[in-house]
């Protein structure tokens, strides 16, 4: 009788513990949400989209680093296949709404994602990380090489067009609410991937992969598909990025730019959810930031130097530093 | 009739000054921002001595225009376009720039002159090599000054078959940039005379390039032409001079070379280059005396770019207090008016599709014994007039260009 009494207490405090946490939780994701509504007001929109698109790319690099543990080295090639085939769409076929040529963009990446996926899949470690990396420079080496990508000079003049043939996309700020919209749709969609059963396989392969083969998960499709879904992500952001722009260019399909979103990752907090969010945030405005200012011929080794420091010193990352900071004192 | 089309240019032109005398310099400011690539592969051919050139002339012109404020904003395009756009955007958009300057990569240039299309206001290009940015891209808002392509495959390829170069072997950057310039070039060394007996493309980029070099000087070609950019050119250049090309006899013709690129070879590894230039600074004793001072200010001898910019910004300058305005179309028509003689340019003069055409000069490296100092590194060996330099505008495919 006392037993069953205490057990039912303890469940009690456990789920209003629960329900404290998902309160803050929500909290802090409403603030986030009226920020990111108000933030166009006072900062230029522009570079909000930026942030937004950059964001959403480090969150689908995540999602395969952070949480299956798998480095792709090659993520730009999805961001670029994207960013050229929603570009390319738009440009040739003025009868597309601009959100079919962004499906459309996706979808090419997710097929390459797939390819790239069953080729490198069985691979582990660095090798896995340089076979991403050597296809990559092959998609790179196609775009360099194909005339409809404009080469060296990019594809430019992209029409942002009409959404649904409703909304001129030309007006920074519908722009910018569309972007938001996808992006908070594919971050909820992740949280959701993450927190699934589906979520919990992918973790345990990345802490301990032949425990998870032995209690009997076919670990390679669970990678494969966390591999396609993160492509598609990946190639998403892209395509919203040549629509912002109106333009795609080489830097997207650059090996750089694989480098960048792992730096971005890094920074943030990887294997957290908002880290990536919060790493490009970062990045991005480091960049820009220092880029006008008299350190600008400093960029790339104050980048690297924070990377350097990240690594050795705040491995967890931004995020990772704050939640821990958080458990530690007021947890 | 042509007496007609002049009587109308010159009555739109002076309404146009009448027009331009009403207006006003907005926000009693003009606001000039400088994008280059400041910290990456075209540092030091623009970079921050191209603002360094840009304050001087600012200096030079008085500070103010027609008693308005002149700014400086500046930016590090890092080569890339999306960087450059989200910056002249908010340039345009939120700071009120009136002009846009420097710009080296073509694809930052292209992005960028889309943007000053869209919000009228004007770009003066100094960096970029791509000819298409007057041609396919061009807009009204965007003037190109210093150089394009089509003068170097032009000037250097016509220019050596006549010094005797008849026979061709081309070393060519496998992508849409070197396969054009070959193009162009194998037209020119055939119109001239010439033959192209061999081609061999290298990836882009490439470090080693011993295997090319050797074909090439197995080839037996009196030239071999260099159809690359950038680092592709001086790691071609440092290979050819370890075996012995130009002392064994063939001429090395790059198309796109910078006074730092050479400064950087050093005159014993690049000697015997001939290459077509759209300035140099020891041409004559207007740009000598340029020189000294931006030497001065900066410690090096200025590339053709950092000359480009100091002369185009001061005829923009020129341009607003002639005008009293600082509406992108009101002064670039006045650019178009006015011919430029200064230290970059004589009789130069910038048409309707943007290009500001002006004499090229071919020249060729000193040897380390003709080198009097570590700058003294160019012979101009003759002069490109500008007509035969640059595209003719009867084969253009801008858009204001009515062919």
């Amino acid at each position: 009788m006392n037993q069953s009494v205490n057990s039912a207490d303890i469940h009690k405090a456990i789920v209003e513990q629960q329900a404290l946490q998902d309160r803050r939780k929500m909290m802090l994701n409403g603030a986030l949400l009226l920020l990111l509504l108000a933030a166009p007001f006072v900062l230029y929109p522009v570079f909000l989209m930026k942030i937004l698109c950059f964001a959403l790319f480090a969150v689908a690099f995540n999602l395969l680093f952070g949480f299956t543990g798998l480095l792709s080295f090659g993520h730009a090639a999805f961001l670029a296949t994207g960013s050229y085939t929603t570009g390319f769409l738009l440009s040739n076929y003025s009868g597309l709404t601009t959100e079919v040529g962004i499906l459309a963009g996706t979808l090419a990446s997710t097929l390459l994602g797939m390819a790239f996926a069953l080729l490198s899949i069985r691979r582990q470690g660095i090798y896995f990380a340089m076979v991403t990396l050597a296809l990559a420079q092959l998609v790179f080496f196609f775009f360099v090489q194909s005339e409809f990508t404009g080469g060296e000079d990019g594809m430019h003049g992209i029409p942002r067009g009409e959404l649904f043939g409703l909304i001129n996309l030309e007006d920074n700020l519908n722009m910018y609410y569309f972007v938001l919209a996808v992006f908070i749709g594919c971050y909820l969609l992740v949280q959701r991937v993450v927190s699934s059963p589906y979520g919990q396989v992918l973790k345990s392969i990345k802490q301990n992969e032949a425990r998870a083969v032995s209690l009997g998960y076919n670990v390679d499709r669970y990678k494969v598909l966390a591999f396609v879904i993160s492509a598609a992500l990946a190639g998403l952001a892209g395509s919203m990025k040549s629509v912002v722009f109106q333009l795609a260019s080489l830097n997207d399909a650059h090996w750089h730019m694989s480098g960048e979103v792992i730096l971005m990752t890094l920074v943030g907090g990887m294997g957290t959810l908002l880290g990536p969010v919060v790493g490009a945030t970062f990045v991005v405005n480091v960049e820009y930031q220092l880029s006008q200012g008299p350190l600008r011929d400093w960029v790339d080794p104050i980048l690297g130097g924070i990377f350097v420091l990240t690594v050795l010193a705040f491995r967890s990352g931004i995020v990772g530093e704050v939640q821990k900071f958080v458990k530690k004192n007021l947890g | 009739m042509t007496m007609m089309k002049k009587l109308l240019t010159s009555a739109v032109a002076s309404t146009l000054m009448v027009g331009g005398a009403q207006a006003e310099i907005s926000g009693d400011t003009v606001k000039i921002g400088y994008l280059a690539d400041m910290s990456g592969t075209y540092r030091d051919l623009a970079g921050p001595n191209g603002l360094a050139a840009l304050n001087m002339a600012i200096k030079d012109f008085g500070g103010t225009v027609n008693g308005a404020k002149i700014e400086v904003v500046s930016a590090d395009d890092r080569n890339s376009p999306d960087t450059s756009s989200s910056t002249v955007r908010r340039w345009v958009e939120n700071d009120n720039v009136d002009l846009v300057a420097g710009m080296v990569a073509s694809s930052v240039s292209i992005a960028v002159s889309k943007i000053l299309e869209e919000n009228d206001r004007l770009g003066i290009i100094s960096g970029s090599a791509a000819s298409s940015i007057t041609n396919e891209h061009c807009t009204p808002n965007h003037i190109h000054y210093v150089y394009d392509t089509y003068p170097l495959a032009n000037g250097t390829a016509s220019a050596v078959v006549q010094e005797g170069g008849k026979s061709w072997y081309m070393l060519t950057a496998d992508y849409a940039f070197g396969h054009a310039l070959e193009g162009d070039v194998t037209r020119v060394v055939e119109a001239s005379g010439g033959e192209v007996i061999g081609t061999v493309r290298h990836p882009f980029p490439t470090q080693d390039f011993s295997s090319f070099i050797l074909q090439a000087q197995a080839s037996g070609a009196d030239v071999v032409g260099l159809a690359n950019a950038g680092a592709d050119t001086t790691n071609a250049i440092t290979t050819a001079s370890e075996f012995g090309l130009t002392q064994s006899g063939q001429t090395l013709a790059a198309l796109l070379l910078f006074l730092t690129d050479v400064h950087a070879l050093g005159a014993e590894t690049a000697q015997g280059i001939q290459l077509t230039t759209g300035w140099y600074w020891d041409m004559n004793d207007e740009a000598r005396e340029w020189s000294d001072r931006f030497m001065a200010e900066t410690g090096v001898r200025p590339t053709m770019v950092h000359a480009g910019i100091y002369s185009s910004t001061i005829q923009y300058l020129n341009a607003v207090a002639a005008t009293g305005s600082d509406d992108a179309q009101t002064v670039r028509q006045q650019m178009m008016d006015t011919p430029i003689n200064d230290m970059f340019a004589k009789n130069g003069r910038i048409r309707v599709d943007g290009r500001m055409v002006h004499d090229m000069y071919l020249a060729e490296v000193k040897t380390p014994e003709a080198s009097e100092n570590e700058w003294d590194l160019y012979q101009i060996l003759r002069t490109i007039p500008a007509d035969e330099a640059y595209r003719p505008l009867s084969e253009s495919k801008c858009k204001l260009v009515n062919n």
